[in-house]
């Protein structure tokens, strides 16, 4: 039962985030904003060392009264802040983990849809707020094409991806 | 001691400590003890009985008793001790030296535990038996005593979770199992083991939780509900002692309310912490716990006064700093801010709602209520406890004083907040620190000192945008907005207010009344009329496009030009821009091709559209903003050979990519909008910018030629004036001037002379413009026509190529001139007309060159004089011009090329002659020839031209040849040289009728020796006996050269002989077989002297041998004049000359091609080097002239058969 999800780019600024209670996303914002500074903290922390690991998963980043406030980086250093109500004692370690796989899951499902620039903000209509629902977690972006079609161009993508972006905008071409 | 214990767990290193209390039978404890701490482990029995009697009279009931006793109690460990004293043995002597006390009481007491009985001998004295007897006391006094405890511990542990496992039962209270656990958690403090002690307590803590979770779940436990009594006191936690009594009694009595409880289970984790070295957890659990404590109020539904809580909170973190503090040096705190910054942060968190809770933040003071308020918190907190009563910076004393006056928290609360910033700053938790500052921007202006917020809204607000989160950059600049207004800083409050007004994520009445807001102090009438505020464009509006009209924004002098932008405004209302000026720089680029007003008025630019790409003011240094890298390979050869000398990679947009990045103050802060004052404006006034797409247009008329460039573009509403600093693509326009200009090309590839080509006329007018009467005067030349149509019409166009009119061309011609008056056209404007022209074929000067066709090789020599034979004969055709806009005239020359090249050849038959003429048509065009006539010119009136040719008419294609035939007839002595003109119509064959009559094509040329002198036959005769030639035979080879004719003009030349009335020539002839068939034998050359009479005969016999079987023809037979060498110059001959003379005449002979044209020359070489170099006494050949000379056996051939045994194979091997 998150109530605020937010995917932060490589260079912090955010590129997609959703919160439940809709008048206060301003201090949702805020939070997650503020939360960077932990996530930073932790990234440099893993250093070297847990590169090898894989260990995406940052945990806690910091509680406060009545939001603990968790991070997820990426390989790509794209970060995931994820933030629950403190009162919702049911999430554990484990709930939140497979929150954020779930959240990456649908992240990089974004990335495979090539009307999508990379670093762009994901704008997607369908992104429901699902965030109320731990199991929902997943639609949050909700992505146009049937999946079929999907794996298809996420190889295409895939191939495309040495000539860069460009590329990209070539796929369209053929 | 080493301690083993049960379950596995590790064996530790422990220290016991015990104490030795007398024995009573009430310390013994009785069933169900839960305390540990005074439980008696270990019974001891001390007897100093040394006697026999003794011991039986009064020791051994003494000891049955206590045994009994122990028994009673179902105590097991026990230990007798017997004190030897050497002393008393020697006073009595053993009476029973088999039977010591020792034994005895063994033997009684001791029935299978002997260990159980220990003597001690001689405690007193320092002798090695007695330092034996304590070590072994004292080793058995431990074993015992560790024994003892384990065992008692492992059965009070069983217990304890006996009763763990009844939680579930009515009536069990987690008080009571709460004192139960910390006995155990007190024994292993005791024993020092912090870490198990620790462990007990975290137990209780969870177990405490999760009754709160299940409570919350709805399964409450009973005992629970004792705990959701109000909160009433709210003095924070207490960790300056080790163990805080009042609180442990207060829940042994049940008493204790939720805070009490977790301020107690708090304070004994960071005892046990802080002896583990761990202050940083405490930091760490300490905020948890605040938290957890905050939620689990709520959870349970505990009704707390507003602000205890804050309170408690507050009191908390400081008490734990403190207690930190106290326990750790600088150094160390300062490297552990990390942990620490959470609870200071939150202590500054707490007195701020505080704070505004007491009514302590506004302006005018706390009112009645806020400070009923205050007193109810501060009467929660209860009395200052005594071991910080002495402190000057307690906790309590602190928020007593804080929530005193508003001076007081002012302070208070700047020293946290500035404490937290810094902390935060010098971890590196810039955001953290800036959501800080801003909450300090906050207070201050609550406070009224804005001058004081404003440097933490910066600060926060650069953060925001440096990292693009729209929504706190909304936020805090909407702050900033009214912070700036109240510092009076207009420019940047407006500037703030016009983003705000573009920022979407406002609602639409916020951002109208940010838009209002601007346009009110628009409005204003400014007392400082030259008074200009200068806001960036960008928030305002967008440029989005830019559209020129013309289209490749190249405009003459004069023209109008028109530039359409798009701008996209960002307000939410429509707003009245009183000018929109576009600030344009003005440049002359000398010596510049672009300023060329031919490649300005051809060279299309695009559509000239210009997009502009949208500004990407929210997104901070993204991988979006920078290019793409474009990349190019370059490879530098050398000059000389055009081998690769380097090669490299280079990037073309290096100057996009490393620019410097822009200091994210520039993205907020106007710097540097500076108005460029230019002189060239482009301006439009009094538009409405609705919201959204605009079209603006503005238009000019362009004056001085060179290059604008658009800089700025500045909108001004009242004394606000927006300006976009840069306009980026950088758009520019020209305005050119053009001098007016004359072309005349032809309009195919190359004019033909003869028939009429058309011709363009080009006029650009340039700045000049074209009155009526204006006209062009040409000269005429006098070879070329110029043909006036009456219908010839001239076309007008703008410079563009936009069509304008049309006009009929007056062409008015005099033998001299031609007047073309021009039709009425506008400065910048092309005129275009035809005319058509015609050369006249003057009669080319071939006539001179006399053509020896006939001779051996004629079509050589003619590649000799033109290179090539396709080459048309061209004539330049000079016209001079006289335009109106100059005084000089303008010379233009034309080239007509000849289509046709002519040749002639006379051929001849005996002594009929033919001349034959060819006509090439080099040109692409297909002709019409007529009416071909050969005319003498030269009158002589008894030669007569027969024409040969049947049809009048007869095509004639491109790059073919139409052959001439006359036959020449004569009745009296023919002249030596005939002079002839052969003349032919033609027309082009496509076209129907031309209008003018076309001049026939004209060729002269001369004939000259045609008449035949001799007639020279060959004749080959096999070798006698035989019938045919065989191959390597000799066959006799006979030339009859006959004199058809008597003396002629012709022959009067050096040649003549004259001897009795007789003339006789030198005659040389030579057999020459060029195609190799024969083997001449001997002599193949001779001179004879030819009498000049009609048939006289030569007879020539001479010894050939065929080479080849077959038909051959026969080898050729020349004749050449043989003149002799000047007698003049023969005294001068000496023998060098004649041996050279010779080795020459070798040469000519071992010539195996004599060309005609060779030998000539050679002749007439070695007569110019006779005459100028003293001369050779050389004889002189000379060809006859091809007429004079008829060959009749031109064409026959022999048959030779193969010689009959000669077989001769022929085998190359390589």
């Amino acid at each position: 039962m998150a109530v605020c999800i937010a995917v932060i780019a490589k260079e912090n600024y955010p590129l997609y985030i959703r919160s439940t209670p809709t008048e206060n996303e301003l201090k949702f914002h805020y939070m997650v904003h503020t939360s960077l500074d932990v996530v930073d903290e932790k990234i440099s922390a893993m250093g070297k060392a847990l590169v090898d690991q894989r260990e995406l998963y940052l945990g806690l980043l910091y509680p406060t009264e009545d939001y603990k406030v968790y991070g997820y980086v990426t390989n790509s250093k794209v970060k995931f802040v994820m933030v629950v109500d403190s009162s919702n004692t049911a999430l554990r370690d484990n709930e939140i983990r497979s929150m954020f796989r779930k959240l990456h899951n649908s992240y990089t499902d974004v990335m495979c849809n090539p009307f999508y620039n990379p670093g762009d903000r994901i704008q997607s209509r369908w992104a429901l707020l699902p965030v109320s629902d731990p199991v929902q977690v997943g639609p949050a972006f909700c992505v146009l094409l049937p999946s079929f079609c999907r794996t298809c161009l996420a190889i295409l993508v895939a191939k495309m991806q040495p000539f860069g972006k460009q590329g990209r905008k070539g796929l369209f071409k053929l | 001691m080493e301690w083993r214990r049960s379950y596995g767990r590790a064996p530790k290193m422990i220290h016991l400590e015990s104490n030795f209390v007398q024995f009573k039978e009430e310390l013994l404890p009785k069933e169900g003890n839960k305390a540990l701490l005074t439980f008696p482990f270990l019974h001891i029995y001390w007897t100093e009985c040394c006697d026999t009697e003794v011991y039986k009279a009064t020791v051994k009931d003494d000891l049955t008793k206590w045994q009994n006793v122990l028994k009673a109690h179902s105590s097991v460990d026990w230990l007798i001790v017997i004190v030897e004293n050497d002393a008393k043995k020697k006073n009595k002597t053993n009476i029973l030296p088999r039977t010591s006390i020792v034994d005895k009481i063994r033997n009684d007491f001791c029935n299978k535990q002997s260990d159980r009985c220990v003597v001690l001998s001689d405690p007193l004295k320092d002798s090695s038996r007695t330092q034996e007897s304590w070590n072994a006391f004292l080793t058995k006094l431990r074993t015992l005593l560790l024994m003892s405890f384990t065992k008692n511990l492992g059965k009070f542990e069983d217990d304890m979770r006996t009763l763990r496992e009844k939680r579930t039962e009515p009536g069990w209270s987690f008080c009571e199992y709460f004192m139960v656990q910390e006995e155990l958690a007190f024994v292993f403090e005791m024993l020092q083991q912090f870490e198990d002690a620790l462990v007990q307590y975290d137990e209780l803590d969870a177990l405490f939780s999760q009754y709160v979770v299940n409570f919350g779940a709805g399964d409450g436990a009973n005992w629970l509900t004792f705990f959701c009594q109000p909160v009433k006191s709210w003095n924070g936690l207490i960790l300056r002692k080790p163990i805080d009594m009042e609180k442990r009694e207060s829940i042994q009595r049940r008493e204790a309310t939720l805070l009490d409880l977790r301020s107690y289970l708090f304070s004994r984790q960071c005892t046990l912490l802080l002896f583990l070295q761990r202050p940083w957890e405490v930091a760490q659990r300490a905020l948890e716990l605040l938290h957890n404590c905050v939620q689990e109020l709520k959870l349970l539904e505990v009704s707390v006064p507003p602000g205890a809580l804050d309170c408690w909170v507050f009191l908390s973190c400081l008490e734990v700093l403190q207690r930190i503090e106290g326990c750790c040096d600088r150094a160390q705190i300062d490297s552990n801010i990390a942990h620490t910054v959470g609870l200071w942060s939150y202590a500054t968190e707490k007195l701020k709602s505080l704070g505004y809770l007491c009514g302590l933040v506004s302006e005018k003071g706390p009112n009645s209520e806020d400070l009923n308020r205050t007193v109810d918190l501060l009467a929660g907190l209860g009395a200052e406890r005594p071991e910080t009563a002495n402190t000057a910076q307690s906790p309590y004393k602190k928020l007593k004083e804080a929530l005193s006056s508003v001076e007081a928290f002012e302070k208070h609360y700047l020293d946290l907040s500035h404490a937290t910033i810094e902390m935060y700053t010098s971890i590196g938790r810039i955001r953290s620190a800036k959501f800080v500052g801003k909450d300090l921007a906050e207070f201050y202006m609550r406070k009224k000192a804005p001058q004081k917020a404003e440097i933490y809204l910066q600060g926060a607000l650069k953060n925001y945008l440096a990292e693009g989160w729209a929504l706190p950059i909304t936020h805090t600049r909407k702050q900033l907005a009214e912070c700036q207004k109240h510092l009076g800083q207009i420019e940047n409050y407006l500037q703030t207010s016009s983003l705000l007004a573009s920022d979407h994520h406002l609602t639409e009445e916020e951002r109208k009344h940010f838009c209002q807001e601007i346009l009110d102090f628009a409005s204003q009438p400014s007392d400082n009329p030259g008074h200009k505020i200068v806001l960036p464009m960008q928030s305002f509006a967008q440029l989005r496009d830019l559209h020129f009209d013309p289209s490749n924004a190249v405009v003459h002098v004069g023209g109008v030009l028109c530039i359409e932008i798009t701008m996209y405004s960002q307000m939410p209302v429509p707003v009245h821009v009183e000018q929109i000026v576009v600030n344009v720089h003005f440049s002359i680029e000398k010596n510049s091709y672009r300023k060329t007003a031919e490649w300005l008025t051809k060279h299309k630019t695009s559509n000239g559209i210009i997009n502009f790409p949208p500004e990407t003011a929210p997104f901070p240094v993204s991988q979006n903003s920078l290019p793409a890298l474009e990349l190019y390979e370059m490879f530098e050869r050398s000059p000389s050979d055009n081998s690769l000398n380097t090669t490299g990679i280079i990037c073309r947009n290096v100057h996009m990519l490393l620019r410097r990045q822009e200091s994210s103050s520039s993205l907020e802060m106007p710097s540097g909008v500076a108005l460029e004052e230019g002189a060239h404006l482009l301006r439009c006034s009094h538009v409405t910018l609705e919201p959204g797409a605009n079209q603006i247009t503005f238009r000019t008329q362009a004056k001085e030629p060179g290059t604008y460039t658009l800089r700025q573009l500045c909108a001004s509403v009242g004394s606000v004036w927006f300006v976009l600093p840069h306009i980026y693509p950088i758009v520019q326009y020209d305005v050119y001037s053009q001098e007016p200009q004359l072309h005349v090309e032809p309009l195919a590839d190359s004019l033909l002379a003869g028939i009429p080509q058309k011709v363009k006329f080009t006029v650009t007018t340039g700045h000049y413009t074209i009155k009526n009467g204006d006209s062009l005067q040409l000269s005429n030349a006098e070879a070329m026509l110029i043909l006036c149509q009456a219908e010839s019409r001239a076309m007008v166009y703008s410079n563009t190529r936009e069509q304008s009119s049309d006009a009929a061309l007056r062409i008015q011609s005099s033998d001299k001139v031609t007047s073309i008056s021009l039709p009425v056209a506008p400065a910048y404007h092309v005129i275009e007309f035809e005319l058509e022209v015609l050369s006249l074929p003057s009669a080319p000067a071939l006539g001179g060159e006399s053509d020896m066709l006939g001779m051996a090789e004629p079509h050589r020599k003619h590649k000799d004089k033109q290179k090539t034979g396709h080459c048309m004969v061209t004539t330049d055709h000079k016209v001079s011009i006289d335009c109106p806009w100059s005084i000089y005239s303008t010379v233009i020359a034309l080239t007509f090329s000849v289509p046709f090249r002519t040749t002639h050849a006379l051929l001849s038959s005996g002594t009929r002659k033919y001349v034959q003429v060819c006509v090439q048509n080099l040109s692409e065009l297909d002709f019409q020839l007529s009416d071909s006539y050969l005319v003498d010119t030269s009158d002589s009136t008894d030669l007569q031209l027969v024409p040969l040719n049947t049809q009048s008419q007869q095509p004639i294609y491109s790059k073919q040849s139409v052959f001439f035939v006359w036959e020449l007839k004569w009745t009296e002595e023919p002249p030596p040289s005939l002079h002839c003109r052969f003349s032919v119509g033609f027309s082009p064959a496509s076209e129907e009728q031309l209008s003018i009559s076309l001049k026939p094509y004209t060729y002269e040329f001369k004939v000259e020796n045609f008449f035949t002198l001799y007639n020279v036959k060959a004749e080959i005769f096999p070798p006698s006996g035989m019938e045919y030639c065989r191959t390597g035979s000799l066959c006799s080879l006979e030339v009859l050269i006959t004199r058809l004719s008597d003396l002629l003009e012709v022959d009067k030349d050096e040649a003549l002989t004259e001897s009795d009335e007789h003339f006789s020539t030198k005659l040389m002839y030579e057999v020459v077989d060029n195609s190799s068939n024969w083997a001449v034998c001997g002599k193949s050359c001779g001179v004879i002297s030819m009498p000049v009479a009609a048939r006289a005969t030569h007879r020539v016999h001479m010894e050939v041998m065929p080479l080849f079987a077959g038909y051959l023809p026969l080898p050729d037979v020349r004749l050449f004049k043989y003149l002799p060498h000047h007698s003049a110059h023969s005294s001068q001959l000496d023998a060098d000359s004649w041996i050279e003379n010779d080795s020459l005449s070798v040469d000519k002979h071992g010539d195996d091609q004599p060309d005609s044209s060779s030998l000539k020359s050679r002749g007439s070489v070695h007569s110019a080097c006779s005459s100028e170099h003293k001369g050779l006494p050389m004889p002189r050949l000379q060809a006859l002239p091809a007429g004079q000379v008829f060959n009749s056996s031109s064409g026959t051939q022999v048959l030779v058969i193969p010689s009959q045994d000669d077989h001769v194979l022929e085998v190359s091997v390589t």
